[in-house]
């Protein structure tokens, strides 16, 4: 273990992280699936869906050809349907942030790229800051970094924490959104305990999973996550983001995260400044929604372009 | 000289403070001894301390609860001649005072022996449908009044009153009116059995006057009554609504053996049911 | 942690359609197998408390009706039920089971209509329950002698069983369910402000083919309920309401041999250590006092945080409570309805007032309510003392009382402190703290990590002026035998 750095303010001792009790936790995050959100709500909430995703593509086989489709959708999520804001940000793999980067031009669509030895993060500190420096010097507006699971396990907090500190440096004007890979987390107390550092070495957005990893995101993994942004208003001021990705592929679903995050945290998150869904598959299901509710008819996907 | 009875409260053997006495009289109707006449202020003062000394006992392992009763029936047993002797004196002959003294040695073996097996018999694990481990366990009432039948000198006393002291309560016990001495006699015993001072208390004096304040008593959490009339049995139905204290009219034949059985300590039992979360991780149930 | 208005995302209505729901204009007393008339003709109307309107016009029992009941009762325990072999009489249990799963939606959306509590709970709780009840029950009645070695269970004979307006059909369930397994035949009164469910479980009961008889149900206020109780030829008196009451049963019955079992009031201490899972006590905190509108004898109605987490508690409760929403009963999302009756909003409003007068701090819920009905803000009340009714009275509402602690001695002191031992709740992530904390509150149901969790294999009922016998589990069995 590094020896403490004097020249990082004062940390918290993580072991002391609030406990997480995975009954009670689970019996909240069911409650909330019985909203029932319906009509005028359920299409300020789909349109709210889509103005915080993050498209994405991950894939070994990525092209720039396929990170230019993927954009042009971010432009167009469905023209079809007119007065749709468009997707928060496309996220790709730092050697596609160029390509995207001039593909997205003018608009208002953030640029997001993982980092950091994504998804495992097993590098060496110096590839990591070089590969964040990297997406960051090729123009992205975000970064979607890994925290190092196999320290967080046996206990290093302080380096999963100087770590993301590092990376928050380099990130320079880009938001930093920290991956947390609850999936490899074991327990929500871990869950818990990651998002707390995370959030006190610099993350603007806290993330649950790289959606390499099963299980991705959960209900009540984004609960634990959502408390401890609470927590962390509530004790600094500083409002944190929330990430979750990976397993978010319905309407009914993606609103019920909305849902959780009103009743958790109030609705000055409910903009893409507070939360982000990160996923592939969920925006055509929200324009096929969306469509039904203005048409009436229930829709097909063949009428929806694939991203 | 007369020999006086005393009172026994608090693990002390004291008069009673009314100043009253009654006069034991034999068959020949030769007065054989001065009893304490108990009062009501008697009473409050045993049910005082019967109830600070509740957390000691009920707090103390259901092993050493059985040792210390297993040292009552051992008393009893060594001054079993005693007893006898002052059976006799109140009218009994010689061999059903033996008979009588045996069955209260016996009786109280076997519920110093239930001590630690009640509980297992009469808890349960619930196998709830929600991710939670749900048990039920006994626990003891809390302040239990006895009040003796009159058909025995020490049986029915003891009878009624060791399921109390086995399952963790304190006693309040009103002797048999006909019989005061051997209950004065056991509460030596109990005073020299390690059985904690306040436990047992034993008031000696007249039933029709203390019962309307037993029933009444705030402080007492359950009334066992041997042997009484079906007026007295309502009207302490009645009385004992109060402060809804458990009410157990009893009329075994306590010389059968049939009479004992645990269900007598679970009486004056309440069962508390607990529930806890348990953790389910990777589609696991827990395996209660 | 304000609400911002820079976004407003409300939910839209979702009512629960009440199209399939049948409730007739009158309904008649459920005695011998058939629905009749009371022998006075009169009748009281059932409504809706959470827009005043009338529901249906229901017979009022007189001494006459109960007298007919319990003959019925009597007749139907010598005749059939007593004689028929234990495995038959579960058959008819079970299938009262399956009936009830199979109407499943008409019971809560009638519940919600009748009780004005959330369709929500009567769906997800209520309903389900009682159908789980007499699953469980049904099992029992051919295995009675496993339950109690060494004795021969008999059954006792005619229950009188008295149910109070909390949980309508679920009472009913608790009560009959265990009555019918161990032998029993059965007269049930409901609440006079809930009587809809029961007799539509009357239905039910004839749909099952029951022998008449066996179950009768009779409807009225507390009249019908004493001439139940006054009755010679009962045998037994279940009874679930306040404690005042129950006095009364047991003042009422002190002449006969009828046997009783109270289940009453309560004021449960729910317990918040600071090294609790803050979070979930929270929502604890927040289960404990607001289901069912606080319409819950074991409800977390007095409230102990201790002081090194009060601020951080209260701030998060209040925060919670925002996000609670109150009204229509039928609509999906509501999570607090309407209370259940005019009487039992005065006696709330009453306690509201009087928690000010004594010097304590209200606080309620921003939230608006609706015009018509009867309806309370959930509400809770700060710098409450131990001596201040709101903290000893049970108020049997959306009302909290809350208090501190420093030790774990003073809150095990302050908790116990009562004459109600019906239920009580814990939270802290320490074992060895739960188990001693569990084992010395003198109540019979302990919530540790939880609360306001139930479950038909799982015994219920009190210590001290809570009333005594259980209800649910192997426990609840012995209540309607003998064991000789």
């Amino acid at each position: 273990m590094p020896a403490p750095s004097t020249t990082k303010p004062a940390r918290p001792d993580f072991r002391f992280s609030p406990r997480v009790d995975q009954v009670g936790i689970e019996e909240r995050a069911k409650r909330i699936q019985t909203r029932s959100i319906k009509n005028e709500s359920k299409a300020q909430g789909l349109k709210m869906v889509l103005s915080m995703m993050d498209l994405t593509t991950l894939e070994g086989q990525d092209t720039p050809g396929k990170v230019r489709q993927l954009c042009h959708k971010a432009l167009h999520v469905h023209d079809e349907l007119p007065g749709l804001p468009t997707v928060a940000a496309v996220c790709v793999y730092p050697s596609m942030v160029a390509v995207a980067r001039a593909a997205l031009g003018e608009s208002e669509i953030n640029v997001a790229s993982v980092a950091t030895a994504f998804p495992s993060g097993q590098s060496a500190l110096e590839i990591k800051l070089a590969d964040t420096k990297m997406a960051v010097d090729a123009g992205a507006d975000e970064i979607d970094m890994v925290i190092s699971r196999g320290k967080m396990l046996s206990g290093e907090y302080d380096y999963v924490f100087d770590e993301i500190a590092a990376i928050k440096e380099v990130c320079g004007k880009a938001r930093l959104k920290v991956i947390l890979e609850t999936g490899e987390l074991d327990t929500y107390d871990t869950v818990r305990r990651a998002s707390d550092i995370a959030m006190h070495a610099g993350a603007d957005f806290i993330k649950t999973s790289t959606g390499k990893i099963q299980p991705a995101a959960t209900l009540p993994v984004t609960l634990v996550m959502l408390q401890a942004i609470r927590d962390f208003h509530r004790a600094t001021g500083r409002m944190v983001g929330m990430k979750p990705a990976g397993g978010i592929s319905t309407s009914k679903l993606a609103l019920h995260y909305l849902m959780l995050v009103k009743e958790t945290l109030g609705e000055d998150w409910l903009d893409k400044h507070g939360f982000r869904f990160g996923a592939s598959s969920l925006a055509n299901d929200v324009l096929m929604q969306l469509m039904k509710q203005q048409t009436g008819f229930y829709q097909s996907a063949d009428y929806f372009s694939i991203s | 000289m007369l020999k006086t009875y005393k009172l026994y409260i608090g693990g002390a053997f004291v008069r009673t403070e009314s100043g009253r006495y009654l006069k034991l009289k034999n068959a020949k109707g030769d007065v054989i001894a001065n009893v304490c006449h108990a009062s009501r202020k008697d009473l409050r003062n045993a049910v005082t301390a019967a109830g600070k000394a509740l957390p000691g006992w009920s707090g103390k392992s259901a092993f050493n609860r059985s040792q210390i009763l297993y040292r009552m029936a051992e008393m009893l047993e060594q001054r079993g001649p005693l007893l006898v002797d002052e059976m006799v004196l109140m009218g009994l002959t010689k061999t059903a005072a033996r008979r009588e003294v045996n069955l209260c040695i016996d009786r109280t073996v076997y519920f110093a022996g239930w001590c630690d097996k009640y509980s297992q018999i009469f808890s349960s694990v619930n196998p709830v449908a929600s991710p939670h481990f749900n048990f039920t366990v006994p626990e003891p009432m809390g302040v239990i009044a006895v009040v003796a039948g009159k058909d025995t000198p020490l049986l029915g006393l003891l009878s009624n009153l060791l399921p109390v002291l086995a399952g963790g309560n304190t006693a309040v016990v009103l002797a048999p009116e006909a019989y005061p001495l051997s209950s004065v006699f056991l509460s030596e015993i109990v005073n020299d059995s390690d059985v904690p001072g306040g436990v047992v208390n034993l008031l000696t004096g007249l039933h029709q006057e203390l019962l309307p304040h037993l029933a009444g008593h705030m402080g007492i959490h359950g009334l066992i009554v041997d042997d009484c009339s079906q007026e007295t049995a309502a009207s302490l139905r009645e009385q004992c609504a109060e402060n809804l204290k458990r009410l157990f009219l009893r009329d075994s034949d306590w010389t059968d053996p049939e009479s004992q059985h645990p269900y007598l300590i679970l009486d004056t039992q309440e069962l508390k049911t607990t529930w806890h979360p348990i953790e389910v991780i990777s589609g696991m149930g827990s395996g209660y | 942690m304000a609400i911002s208005s820079k976004t407003t995302w409300d939910l839209a209505p979702a009512p629960e359609s009440s199209d399939h729901v049948d409730i007739k204009k009158t309904y008649g007393l459920f005695i011998n197998g058939k629905f009749v008339p009371s022998v006075s003709g009169k009748t009281f109307t059932s409504i809706n408390p959470a827009n005043e309107q009338a529901l249906s016009s229901v017979a009022e029992a007189g001494s006459e009706d109960v007298d007919k009941a319990v003959k019925a009762a009597r007749n139907a325990y010598n005749k059939h039920w007593r004689k028929m072999p234990a495995a038959e009489r579960a058959k008819y249990i079970f299938r009262i089971a399956r009936v009830i799963q199979e109407r499943a939606r008409e019971f809560a959306v009638i519940e919600s209509m009748d009780g004005g509590k959330p369709i929500r709970e009567s769906r997800d709780v209520d309903v389900p329950l009682a159908a789980n009840h007499f699953f469980y029950y049904a099992g029992w009645a051919d295995k009675l002698s496993y339950a109690f070695p060494n004795r021969n269970p008999s059954p006792l004979g005619v229950a009188g069983q008295i149910i109070p307006w909390n949980f309508p059909l679920l009472m009913a369930a608790w009560k009959i369910a265990p009555a019918l397994a161990t032998g029993n035949t059965v007269v049930l009164k409901p609440a006079e402000t809930t009587p809809l469910t029961a007799l539509k479980l009357a239905e039910v009961i004839q749909e099952a083919g029951l022998p008449e008889g066996v179950v009768n149900i009779i409807t009225g206020a507390g009249a019908t309920g004493a001439a139940l109780v006054n009755h010679p030829d009962i045998n037994k008196i279940a009874f679930t309401g306040s404690t005042d009451v129950g006095k009364l049963i047991q003042r009422a019955v002190s002449g006969s041999d009828k046997k009783i079992t109270l289940e009453l009031g309560g004021k449960a201490a729910n317990i918040i250590f600071e090294d609790a899972a803050i979070d979930q006590a929270v929502e604890g905190i927040i289960n404990g006092i607001y289901f069912n509108q606080g319409h819950v004898c074991c409800a977390g109605s007095r409230l102990f945080v201790q002081e090194s987490v009060y601020d951080e508690v209260l701030e998060k409760v209040k925060y919670r409570i925002e996000s609670l929403i109150v009204g229509d009963p039928l609509d999906k999302n509501t999570d607090i309805g309407a209370i259940n009756s005019k009487e039992q909003l005065q006696r709330v409003k009453h306690y509201l007032e009087l928690g000010t007068k004594e010097g304590a701090l209200l606080h309620q819920s921003s939230c608006k309510l609706p015009k018509k009905g009867y309806w309370c803000k959930p509400s809770l009340f700060e710098n409450v003392s131990p001596s201040h009714a709101i903290a000893r009275e049970e108020i049997f509402g959306p009302v909290l009382a809350v208090q501190t602690f420093r030790t774990v001695q003073e809150v095990i002191t302050k908790a116990n402190n009562t004459p109600y031992g019906l239920s009580a709740g814990v939270w802290t992530d320490k074992g060895a703290k739960i188990f001693n904390l569990s084992s010395r509150m003198r109540a019979g149901v302990v919530w540790a990590n939880t609360f306001n969790q139930f479950d038909p294999v799982s015994p219920f009922g009190g210590y001290k002026e809570s009333g005594y016998g259980r209800e649910g589990g192997l426990h609840g069995l012995s209540s309607y035998l003998n064991l000789k």
